[in-house]
C-alpha cells in the first residue's frame, strides 16, 4: 500500500480556508463550526505523520527559485510538523467544551486556524521573507488569543507581549533587510551560498545579532523572558497549551536553529552563546518557577526553564560542530535537544489542559485556594500526575530519556558542568511539580470546593491522548522509529550550510520529472 | 549617511517604545520602527537617477531578452513589493494594539502604564 504524498501547501492552505470558512457559520452552527475545526486539526496531524521524514521542495506558482518563494519539507521542519499537528489537535478537541464559557467561538476557531497556518508556514518556508510574513499571521493571532477573555489582566498581558512581540518582528524584519541588501537574494538556499562563498560582513554580522535577539525574543528565552509570564497564564487553558507547546518552538527555536545552522553556519562563537543563553534560561526559569503560587504561572515559568533545555542541547551541539571534532557527540546532543522540544510540546501542553480542567471545575487557580481535589477529579489528577513526571524527568516517562541524551551528550565531550546544571535543574523541576501535587491534589479539601466535579467528554479524551503519548514518547529512541523521525530532524541540522545544495539538487531533480 | 540617519530613526522609535508611559505612545515608537525598516528598503532598491522597473516594448533586445540598459538603470523593484507587504502585516498589528489599548482604558481609565500593574511576579 503506498501512502499519497501530500502537497507541502495544504499545510498552510487547509487551515488559512478554514480560518476564513468558520465564522460564516455564524451562531447558529456552533457545533457544527466546532466539528469542522476538529476535523481540520486532525486532518493536519494525519497529513504530519505521512509526511514525516520526506523531503521535498515546492515552487510558488512554478516560479524557480531564486525567482519565487518556495516550500522546503526536511526533517526538522516535518519533526516540527508533527509537533504542531499533536498539539493542535489536543488543543482543538479540549476547546470543543472549554471554550463554552467565552462568547464568540467562532471568532476564537478562526483565531486558532489562523495561528496554526502561521506556524505551518513559518516551519515550512525556504524564504526568509516569507518566513517573517508567517512569523507575523501566527504572532498577531496570538496577540489577539491572549487578549480573548477581555478582562483586566488578560488585556494587560496581551499589550505587553503584542509590544515585544512587535519589536522583535522589527528586528527580524531589519534583519532580512540587511540580509537582502548585502546578499541580492532572500532564499535561504542561495543566501547561504552566497555566504559560504563571500563570507560574513558586518552587515550580515549584525543580520545575525539581530536575527537572535529577535527570535530569542519570540522563544522568550531568558534575558528576553519578560512577557511569557504573564502571557501564558492570562490565555485560555487550550491556547496556554497551543503558546507553551508549539508557538515559541515554531517561531524561536525553530526559527534559530534554521538561521544559525543552515542559512549563516554555526561559529564557536554563536554556539556558545546559544549554550549560555539555554543555560541562563534553565536555570533562572527554574528558580522563578518554584515561587509562584498560580498554577498557570507556575507552568509558564517552567516552559522557560524547559525550551533552555531545547537550546541547550541545539548550542552544544552547534558548538562541537563548530569546534569540528567529536561529531557523534554533537549529533547526539542535537538529538536530546530536538527530542526534548517534542516532549516538552506534549507534556506541557497536557498539563496546561489540565490546569484548563482544575479552573473549569474549581474556578480558580490560586495553589493557596485549592487541595484535596485527588478524589473529586481523578482524570485530570492521572494526567496530571503522568505530565509531572514526565516534565521532571522520571522513568519511564519521556522526559526522562531526553534529559539523559543530553546528560550523556555533555559527559561525552567533556562539559561536565554543563551536565550537572542540567541535573540540579531537573531536581528544581521535581520540586516545583510535586508542589503542584501537594497543593492541588493531595492535602485537605476547602470548604468551598466539597462539590467539585470532573469534565466529562472532550476534554477527558484530549487530555487522555496526550497522557498516552507521555508515557509511551520514549519508544521514539527504539532505532527504527529513531531513524524515521528524529534522526533526519538531527541530520537536518548537522548537515549545516550544505542545506543549500541539497535544496537545489532536489530542485534540479524536480525540474527533471 | 542616509543609511546612518535610516538607523538613528530605527533606535528613536526603540527608545520611545523602551521608555516612554504612554501606551500609545509606545505604539507610535513601534510604528517609527517600522517606518524607518520600510525606508531602509526602499533605499537599498534605490538607484538616483533611476526608472520605474516596468518593461517597455523598447526595452527587450532581440532574443527576448532585457536590454543591459534597462537593467543598469531600473530600481530594484522586490524591495517595493516587500515593503506593500510589511505595510499591510503592520497596518494589522497596529490596528490590533490599538484596540487593546482602547480596551485597556475603558478597563483602567488610563493610559500610564505604570499604573496598569494587576500582573506581577
Amino acid at each position: 500500500m503506498s501512502i499519497p504524498e501530500v502537497p507541502l501547501p495544504a499545510f498552510v492552505v487547509v487551515p488559512l480556508a478554514a480560518a476564513f470558512a468558520l465564522p460564516l457559520f455564524g451562531k447558529k452552527g456552533k457545533s457544527a463550526a466546532t466539528f469542522f475545526a476538529n476535523v481540520v486539526t486532525v486532518f493536519l496531524l494525519c497529513c504530519a505523520v505521512v509526511s514525516i521524514g520526506r523531503t521535498a521542495v515546492y515552487q510558488i506558482g512554478k516560479w524557480p527559485i531564486p525567482l519565487g518563494i518556495n516550500l522546503v519539507l526536511d526533517g526538522l521542519s516535518g519533526l516540527l510538523l508533527l509537533a504542531i499537528g499533536i498539539v493542535s489537535a489536543a488543543a482543538m478537541l479540549f476547546s470543543t467544551r472549554y471554550m463554552e464559557q467565552y462568547t464568540a467561538k467562532s471568532k476564537y476557531l478562526c483565531l486558532f486556524m489562523l495561528m496554526v497556518a502561521g506556524m505551518n508556514g513559518v516551519v515550512l518556508s525556504g524564504d526568509i521573507f516569507n518566513l517573517f510574513v508567517f512569523l507575523e499571521i501566527a504572532s498577531i493571532a496570538s496577540y489577539a488569543l491572549v487578549a480573548f477573555g477581555c478582562e483586566h489582566e488578560e488585556l494587560e498581558a496581551a499589550f505587553k507581549y503584542a509590544v515585544l512581540g512587535s519589536i522583535a518582528s522589527t528586528f527580524i524584519l531589519f534583519g532580512v533587510a540587511l540580509i537582502y541588501g548585502n546578499t541580492g537574494t532572500l532564499n535561504m538556499a542561495y543566501i547561504s551560498k552566497s555566504i559560504a562563498e563571500n563570507g560574513l560582513n558586518t552587515g550580515l554580522t549584525f543580520a545575525l545579532a539581530l536575527f537572535i535577539t529577535g527570535f530569542g525574543l519570540k522563544a522568550a528565552l531568558v534575558p528576553f523572558h519578560a512577557w511569557l509570564p504573564d502571557a501564558h497564564p492570562s490565555a485560555p487553558a487550550p491556547i496556554s497549551a497551543m503558546l507553551s507547546g508549539v508557538l515559541i518552538k515554531a517561531l524561536g527555536i525553530y526559527a534559530i536553529s534554521r538561521v544559525v545552522f543552515n542559512v549563516f553556519g554555526i561559529t564557536t562563537e554563536v554556539g556558545w552563546l546559544l549554550l549560555v543563553l539555554g543555560i541562563v534560561s534553565m536555570v533562572i526559569g527554574a528558580f522563578l518557577a518554584i515561587g509562584q503560587w498560580d498554577l498557570k504561572r507556575l507552568m509558564a515559568y517552567s516552559s522557560i526553564s524547559q525550551v533552555g533545555y531545547v537550546m541547550l542541547g541545539i548550542g552544544l551541539g552547534g558548538l562541537l560542530i563548530a569546534k569540528g571534532a567529536k561529531g557523534q557527540w554533537a549529533a547526539l546532543a542535537i538529538l536530546g535537544g530536538l527530542f526534548h522540544l517534542v516532549n516538552h510540546a506534549v507534556y506541557k501542553s497536557l498539563l496546561f489542559l489540565t490546569s484548563g480542567s482544575v479552573e473549569m471545575s474549581t474556578g480558580t487557580r490560586d495553589m493557596k485556594k485549592l487541595g484535596g481535589l485527588a478524589e473529586r477529579i481523578p482524570v485530570t489528577r492521572t494526567t496530571a500526575t503522568i505530565g509531572s513526571a514526565a516534565i521532571a524527568g522520571v522513568p519511564p516517562f519521556s522526559g526522562f530519556w531526553s534529559k539523559l541524551i543530553l546528560v550523556i551528550a555533555a559527559v561525552g565531550s567533556g562539559f561536565y558542568w554543563v551536565a550537572a546544571i542540567i541535573v540540579f535543574v531537573s531536581l528544581c523541576t521535581l520540586i516545583m511539580y510535586l508542589r503542584v501535587q501537594r497543593y492541588v491534589f493531595l492535602g485537605e479539601v476547602p470548604e468551598t470546593l466539597r462539590d467539585t466535579k470532573e469534565q466529562k467528554g472532550s476534554m477527558m479524551i484530549a487530555m487522555g491522548f496526550l497522557a498516552c503519548l507521555c508515557v509511551l514518547m520514549g519508544l521514539l529512541l527504539v532505532p527504527s522509529l529513531r531513524a524515521g523521525i528524529l534522526d533526519p530532524a538531527v541530520k537536518a541540522l548537522t548537515d549545516g550550510v550544505s542545506y543549500s545544495t541539497k535544496i537545489m539538487d532536489t530542485v534540479k531533480e524536480s525540474v527533471k520529472l | 549617511m542616509l543609511y546612518a540617519l535610516c538607523f538613528l530613526l530605527f533606535m528613536i522609535g526603540l527608545y520611545c517604545a523602551a521608555v516612554k508611559k504612554n501606551m500609545v505612545k509606545i505604539v507610535l515608537g513601534i510604528l517609527v520602527m517600522e517606518y524607518a525598516v520600510n525606508l531602509f528598503l526602499i533605499m537599498l532598491g534605490y538607484r538616483t537617477g533611476g526608472k520605474a522597473p516596468i518593461v517597455g516594448p523598447e526595452d527587450i533586445v532581440e532574443g527576448g531578452k532585457l536590454s543591459s540598459l534597462f537593467v543598469d538603470k531600473c530600481v530594484d523593484p522586490l524591495p517595493q513589493a516587500l515593503v506593500l507587504t510589511t505595510i499591510v502585516i503592520s497596518l494589522g498589528s497596529l490596528a490590533l494594539m490599538i484596540s487593546i489599548c482602547i480596551r485597556i482604558y475603558e478597563k483602567y481609565g488610563t493610559f500610564d502604564i505604570t499604573q496598569i500593574r494587576r500582573l506581577k511576579g
